[in-house]
């Protein structure tokens, strides 16, 4: 079967590649794109991993097949910091050391952008089921959710600042 | 040590080196790298999982014209039998062969049996179903209680018990016997005014790291051979792989990616000598990566066991004498975890009298592979039940019944030696103490607690500092960094040469560049290589306080070092660590701070669990609402990776006791390996899990350190099962306390 031909914007930024039907999204950023900071843990949807977003949904990469991405808009954690400066969530990810192995961090971190531009201000309950879809074996999610909450709090109090 | 010691930068909560990469993806770990012309390689799986092998045809899967190369076990070197260091225990080489490829008999559901290296992912995968294997079916054995009957299913004709008083005559699946004792139990239990004994059961459990297996090696016939792969151990992977290609071990360069999680489960090979073999036969650098799939049904687990636990106390609640009999199933090759099982049962408590026999027994499962704190989490489980059983019915306070027969300094222990200055009784009284444990319970609510205990081990480590110009230093250490360790190096050489965070540069070195390092494993890392990291460090201090002692024409027990700086106690002349570095060329060279070491003096850390469940009586689902973990980490170097530990041990130990286990079919078929049916604990299941840092300086670590990644998964077992019984009124012995297990033990009890 001859290959698509896929145009799409990752990150802001457009980019064309070629992939067989079968072939995932995950597979294209990993390994046409050489964004390898999407990770695989599964395939199946369950680990969160590969977390990104598709028109600013939040959804499993490894789900998506890569045709099925023509003229849309993908988000992934290479694009979540401006260049060297990180964003909010990926500083209090390190002040918390809300990481241990750093395998889900970027999964993570893309779901956590994804639930805060939903509720800016979650409970710890809305942000332990908004995440439920994250796994992460090393740390117990305590100090994730504490990261996620402290990030939401700054970026509220950014917010009013750039409003007033 | 010096208790006194005031620190500067060791005990801050700082910015681990590695941060930026790991937040922004751009850390590699073990499926990122790619080679120029690299192919894909898969591996062929046993769909049975007990069989001779008749016969392995490779010939259609080699003419397909996408495929490059092909392996089976005969590409790889005859090894004998011969015990090897494996990271945590050792491993026999013969079966870890037979384990990366079958031999003439698949062992379990999985096992590998055939590899194929193609153009691409897709069609390695497709020309699996070219190779033609014919087996023999036999019939499988999943238990170890089966497994030890007679007339059970054998699965090595030539494995003969050891550890008996004369070897028997017929093979058998029990691989090893062995016993402990100290004391008398006989006359312990006669002085008892109480005894319980009871059965336990607890199921194959993965590490579950998120990870799975992964590499990208290159085969090179004239120099040197390269492994990329996320290992806990790249110098044991070295040795064990070119051990297996018959190579010289110096034609083999590992390198160890990021590490997305172990356990214990990433301290043995599965792909990397497979890997080479078929990089060797097709001139390409090969990349693998396990599927979820076969991370669950050929990778890890943990053992499953069942062990008997017999305990006798006094009306008071002083402990008289404690018996076990351990059964590990080690999987499909004999070594399970059954010794630090024996040795670690009864090590929370001062008696006088015990007994433990333990059983290895193989199995058709994967091969076992360590899992934090290998072996301890299953036997103190049952300890731990019992003694809080004893306390119930004695009308004690649980943690006034551990306080009476604590552990501690001068305790004789079951499996050799007297403990020094532990922190057991220290950690009891935390918990005794705690807001938590003081607080009351909702209805359909339970309280549970237990104690749990881990040796930790030292090892060789390797460490190199070099100094720069600028004034900055690089750490170069062999130790993968699975947790956040970079952190605490980096804080231990900082505190040491008296350099600011910012000017340590940390990295992990690959084989080549640095002496051997043990394996990542047994909570050995902050101590023993952070020992490493003191010992450079004070090298480099040393060599820069004679570069300035030349310069000043004195001697270096007249130069101070004190934040960075050399001064010279004999005039006012300071020079920087800069200064010096600038100028080491004209003073006998650039600098480099070296600490070789074999550690010794690995301290145990000691921790309690408290746990508080709410149980759903109609669907037996099980809430955690509350849960305390206190531990004794010596000195916590960054404590925010301590309580991360601490938390992480935690809620692994929750898994087990709640939902965790490989459900099997009757053919031997494993039928939930993912992570929809095999659930680890999300987000949305737990509360924040409480930590308090209990700090009983080790003497033999320069700053105190004890090891904490393993401990914290012991005690959450009989934590959360006792809660769970207080909570629905029947006592619980077989893991996991899942909804349907719940549901029936209330049924049961009310019928």
């Amino acid at each position: 079967m001859p290959k698509a031909h896929v145009t799409t914007i990752v990150n802001g930024y457009e980019v064309e590649f070629l992939c067989e039907p079968h072939e995932t999204l995950l597979d294209v950023l990993r390994n046409s794109l050489n964004l390898t900071g999407t990770k695989e843990g599964c395939s199946t949807g369950d680990c969160g991993a590969c977390s990104v977003t598709l028109d600013g949904r939040l959804v499993c990469s490894c789900l998506v097949l890569a045709p099925e991405v023509e003229g849309r808009d993908i988000g992934t954690i290479e694009g979540i910091a401006d260049k060297e400066h990180l964003h909010v969530i990926q500083q209090k990810f390190l002040e918390h050391a809300a990481l241990q192995c750093g395998i889900c961090t970027p999964g993570l971190i893309v779901s956590t952008k994804a639930l805060l531009e939903e509720n800016p201000d979650p409970t710890e309950e809305q942000a332990r089921y908004y995440l439920a879809g994250n796994l992460c074996r090393c740390t117990g999610y305590d100090k994730i959710i504490r990261a996620v909450l402290d990030a939401a709090e700054t970026m509220r109090a950014e917010t009013l600042k750039e409003g007033a | 040590m010096s208790e006194a010691r005031q620190f500067k930068y060791v005990g801050q909560r700082s910015i681990r080196p590695d941060g930026f990469d790991k937040v922004t993806g751009r850390a590699n770990f073990g499926a990122d790298l790619s080679l120029p012309g690299m192919i894909w390689g898969k591996i062929l799986r046993s769909p049975h999982a007990h069989a001779w092998i008749k016969s392995i045809d490779t010939s259609r899967a080699e003419a397909h014209p996408g495929v490059m190369s092909v392996a089976t076990f005969d590409d790889m070197a005859a090894v004998s039998s011969e015990s090897i260091s494996a990271g945590e225990g050792a491993t026999d080489l013969r079966d870890l062969a037979r384990n990366c490829l079958a031999q003439d008999k698949v062992l379990y559901h999985g096992h590998a049996v055939a590899a194929v290296a193609a153009r691409t992912e897709r069609i390695a995968e497709e020309a699996l179903d070219l190779i033609d294997v014919q087996y023999e079916v036999l019939a499988p054995v999943m238990d170890v209680r089966d497994a030890m009957e007679a007339g059970a299913p054998v699965l090595h004709d030539d494995m003969f018990t050891e550890g008996l008083p004369e070897t028997p005559e017929k093979p058998s699946n029990i691989a090893t016997r062995a016993e402990l004792k100290k004391g008398d139990v006989e006359q312990g239990f006669a002085e008892a005014d109480l005894i319980i004994e009871r059965d336990f059961y607890t199921p194959t459990v993965h590490q579950g790291y998120i990870e799975p297996h992964a590499c990208t090696v290159r085969y090179d016939p004239d120099g040197q051979s390269m492994v990329w792969c996320c290992t806990q151990g790249h110098f044991d992977v070295r040795a064990s792989t070119s051990r297996l290609l018959g190579i010289e071990l110096s034609k083999l360069k590992v390198i160890a990616s990021e590490i997305g999680g172990g356990f214990g489960g990433k301290t043995t090979i599965y792909l990397e000598p497979v890997a080479l073999i078929l990089s060797k036969k097709s001139g390409r650098p090969v990349k693998m990566v396990m599927d979820r799939d076969e991370v669950f049904r050929a990778s890890g687990p943990g053992s499953a066991t069942r062990n008997h636990v017999k305990i006798g106390a006094k009306k008071d609640g002083t402990i008289t004498a404690m018996q076990a009999k351990l059964c590990y199933e080690a999987g499909a090759f004999k070594g399970s975890p059954m010794m630090p099982g024996c040795m670690s049962i009864f090590t929370p408590y001062d008696v006088e009298n015990a007994y433990v026999e333990g059983y290895d027994v193989v199995v058709n499962k994967p091969k076992v592979a360590a899992y934090r704190a290998p072996g301890a989490p299953q036997a103190e489980f049952a300890a731990e039940t019992v003694v809080n059983e004893l306390a119930a019915e004695l009308g004690i306070d649980p943690i006034d019944m551990r306080l009476k027969n604590a552990a501690k300094e001068g305790t004789q222990t079951l499996y050799g030696p007297k403990l020094k200055p532990v922190g057991l009784v220290e950690c009891l009284e935390a918990a005794k103490n705690s807001d938590h444990y003081k607080s009351a319970l909702k209805e359909n609510q339970g309280r549970g607690v237990a104690s749990g205990f881990w040796f930790n081990i030292g090892g060789p480590s390797s460490v190199i500092i070099n100094m720069h110009p600028d004034g900055t230093a690089t750490v170069v250490e062999g130790s993968p960094d699975i947790g956040g360790s970079r952190a605490s190096m980096a804080l231990m050489a900082a505190e040491e040469l008296g350099l600011s965070l910012e000017k340590i540069n940390l990295i992990v070195a690959d084989t080549e560049s640095l002496a051997y390092s043990a394996t990542t494993g047994g909570s050995r890392t902050t101590f023993a290589t952070g020992m490493a990291v003191i010992e450079a460090a004070q090298d480099a201090v040393q060599q820069m306080k004679e570069r300035a002692a030349s310069v000043w024409n004195v001697t270096a027990e007249q130069v101070d070092w004190v934040d960075g700086v050399a001064i010279n106690t004999t005039g006012d002349e300071k020079l920087t660590a800069a200064e010096i570095c600038q100028g080491a060329d004209r003073t006998g060279g650039q600098i480099s701070g070296r600490g070789n070491i074999n550690a010794r003096g690995a301290g145990p850390s000691f921790a309690v669990h408290i746990a508080d469940v709410e149980v759903d009586k109609e669907t037996g689902y099980t809430h955690v609402v509350r849960y305390t973990a206190i531990q004794d980490a010596g000195k916590a170097i960054h404590p925010s990776y301590v309580e991360g530990q601490f938390q992480g041990g935690a809620v692994q130990g929750i898994g087990w006791a709640l939902n965790e286990e490989y459900i099997y079919n009757k053919d031997g078929v494993m039928e939930n390996p993912g992570f929809l049916d095999y659930r680890i604990p999300l987000a949305s299941d737990l509360p924040m899990i409480d930590t308090i840092i209990v700090e009983v300086p080790n003497a033999f670590h320069p700053f105190g350190v004890r090891g904490v990644g393993e401990t914290g998964i012991v005690p959450p077992l009989a934590a959360v099962t006792t809660a769970v019984g207080q909570a629905i009124g029947v006592a619980m012995y077989e893991l996991p306390c899942s909804p349907p297990k719940i549901i029936k033990a209330i049924k049961d009890a009310a019928a």
